[in-house]
């Protein structure tokens, strides 16, 4: 990858249509995660929009990157960039956790087009990346990268430190981990529930290339993913700090808005205030 | 014939799957050297991950190469591969669907001197009631061979039953293991054995003592849990009007309460459980626990003697 040219504005268009998409599903469906999934968004649409070689046409082309949404409660967040990408269409997305839908509450791979394996129990989806970078073929596996989404109060599960002494161990280079950190879980502040310490000083005493970014700057995202990445012999991980509920006034910072649909008349507010940050952009729906 | 434990099949069958062609891999959790998978890291270095003492990830990375294409093998106790990461079985390996086989060794009380914190008596029932979950349970050495074959060469999760103890031969080397097939090893018409994994030997050796009292037992290898074979369960116990099902398993969930399960839906008759009724293992000899636990050749046919009286 060239972090040079890669199209920045373009990626910024992306997540905010995404953001939009996302608090409509979510209202549509009348529950759901709007907080983690918003405050992910500018780092999923960097990943699929500026980052990953992936084919819509060819789900499971081999020479594709692969991603692992660990936190898989941010499910709208995948489901807006895999219906913007076009592994299918955005009618779809008013479905969200219906009966018969192909989006389910969280990741099933068996039901949906572009999701790479099942998440949602919290803690396993880092463990599930590294086998995925041992299991690719070695002679092409430095051209493939395996990116692995995780939260900061997901950290708290102890398997995620497994993984992070396996990944080590194994020198899987081609895995790149970004911890959305938004600072915030169900029960209030991450630091408060449970306090993890500095994220950044863990993964590197167990042996991984850190890098920290503003998770809203998709420049920033793109060059600390470049960086970890072209380290060899070891895995990457980039801590992305975020806003949870990002793009929407009375959500922003809101531990409250991890898992409850805005109401109608929130939601009117939360789609004027995201469909004018579209505008301001430049792009449309 | 030498006893040999079922555990023997797992590192050895892989290294033949991998010479073979096959597309495996094995995922250990440091316990290489007494669930033999390090024969098959000796043999194909490059195929075997040890994922440390670390249950829960070694599941996991097992569930990531199989979405890489592999068919992947764990290793591990039947109580850790099962009990601590149950939650990455479940909403992982089976929910997903992926070509995960999980082959835990030192299964149930003929892990011996460990003590109860080691012996697995509820493994059978926690993975039976996993959707898309295949139950595999060999009972020696040569159906072990088979039980691994078949899940290498079937799409979908696994569970493959291994034990510790060297245990005497019900087959040889021309058993084919067919999946939700129940065996029927000794044809008998006055009352049915149903078995699995070490309790096929003891369960033969019951329907020889009840032969010497006139009683003509028939016994089966209900080998596969699930997909249970309920037509041979309910066919044998039409022809003999009385079922025993002897596991080396808690009575609760396995082996008893899946063949109760059938017979209360297709062909009532009286039943009776051989098993551990309820309680945790103890430290001990394999065959002292087995008496101690009543698991014997004798147990079996008490309860079969108990089933023939409240027939008539």
């Amino acid at each position: 990858m060239n972090p040079n040219a890669i199209d920045t504005q373009a990626i910024e268009m992306k997540a905010a249509r995404m953001r939009y998409d996302i608090v409509e599903m979510i209202a549509a469906a009348g529950s759901g995660h709007p907080g983690g999934s918003l405050s992910a968004a500018d780092i999923v649409a960097t990943l699929y929009f500026g980052i990953m070689k992936h084919d819509p046409a060819h789900p499971d082309a081999p020479e594709r990157d692969r991603f692992v949404l660990s936190k898989g409660h941010a499910a709208p967040v995948l489901y807006a960039a895999l219906s913007e990408a076009g592994y299918f269409g955005r009618e779809h997305l008013i479905t969200l956790r219906k009966l018969g839908s192909l989006l389910q509450g969280h990741p099933d791979s068996k039901k949906t087009p572009g999701v790479e394996v099942s998440t949602g129990s919290l803690g396993q989806g880092l463990s599930i990346a590294c086998g995925i970078a041992l299991g690719l073929n070695p002679e092409t596996a430095d051209e493939r990268s395996v990116y692995c989404l995780l939260g900061d109060g997901e950290c708290q599960e102890g398997q995620v430190w497994e993984a992070a002494m396996f990944a080590a161990h194994n020198s899987l280079e081609s895995l790149v981990a970004i911890v959305d950190r938004n600072g915030l879980q169900i029960d209030g502040a991450c630091s408060e529930v449970m306090c993890l310490g500095e994220i950044e000083a863990k993964f590197a005493a167990f042996g991984w290339e850190v890098a920290t970014c503003d998770g809203h700057d998709i420049e920033g995202i793109i060059d600390s993913i470049a960086r970890v990445r072209a380290v060899s012999g070891r895995p990457g991980v980039v801590v992305a700090s975020t806003v949870k509920g990002k793009g929407v006034s009375f959500m922003e910072g809101e531990a409250g808005w991890h898992g409850k649909a805005p109401s109608t008349e929130e939601t009117e507010v939360a789609l004027r205030e995201l469909q004018a940050a579209l505008e301001e952009k430049g792009a449309s729906l | 014939m030498s006893k040999r434990a079922t555990r023997e099949a797992f590192g050895s069958t892989l290294v033949q799957l991998a010479g073979e062609g096959v597309d495996v891999v094995a995922v250990e959790a440091d316990l290489s050297k007494s669930t033999t998978t390090a024969t098959f890291a000796d043999a194909y270095p490059e195929r075997f991950f040890n994922a440390g003492i670390a249950e829960q990830n070694m599941i996991n990375v097992a569930a990531g190469l199989a979405v890489a294409g592999k068919i992947a093998f764990t290793g591990s106790f039947a109580v850790f591969a099962t009990g601590r990461a149950y939650d990455q079985v479940r909403n992982t390996v089976c929910y997903s669907e992926l070509d995960v086989k999980l082959a835990p060794t030192h299964s149930g009380i003929t892990v011996g001197p460990d003590g109860g914190s080691h012996q697995m008596l509820e493994d059978i029932a926690l993975m039976r009631v996993l959707p898309g979950m295949r139950v595999l349970v060999p009972a020696d050495y040569f159906a072990a061979c088979e039980a691994l074959r078949l899940a290498a060469a079937t799409p979908g999760p696994f569970y493959i039953r291994l034990g510790r103890a060297a245990i005497p031969a019900v087959y040889d080397e021309s058993f084919r293991f067919e999946l939700g097939k129940a065996y029927v090893v000794r044809e008998g018409s006055d009352v049915t054995l149903a078995a699995c994994g070490v309790m096929v030997e003891r369960a033969l050796a019951a329907a020889e003592l009840l032969a010497v009292d006139s009683i003509s037992a028939e016994v089966i290898d209900v080998a596969t849990i699930k997909p249970i074979d309920a037509d041979a369960i309910a066919a044998s116990a039409a022809k003999t009007g009385g079922v025993v099902a002897c596991e080396e398993h808690s009575i609760i969930g396995g082996l008893g309460s899946a063949v109760a399960e059938v017979l209360g839906e297709h062909q009532p008759v009286p039943f009776a459980r051989v098993g551990v009724r309820d309680v945790f293992g103890t430290s001990g000899e394999p065959e002292e626990l087995m008496a101690h636990f009543g698991l014997t050749a004798h147990h079996v046919a008490q309860a079969a003697r108990e089933v023939l009286h409240r027939r008539s």
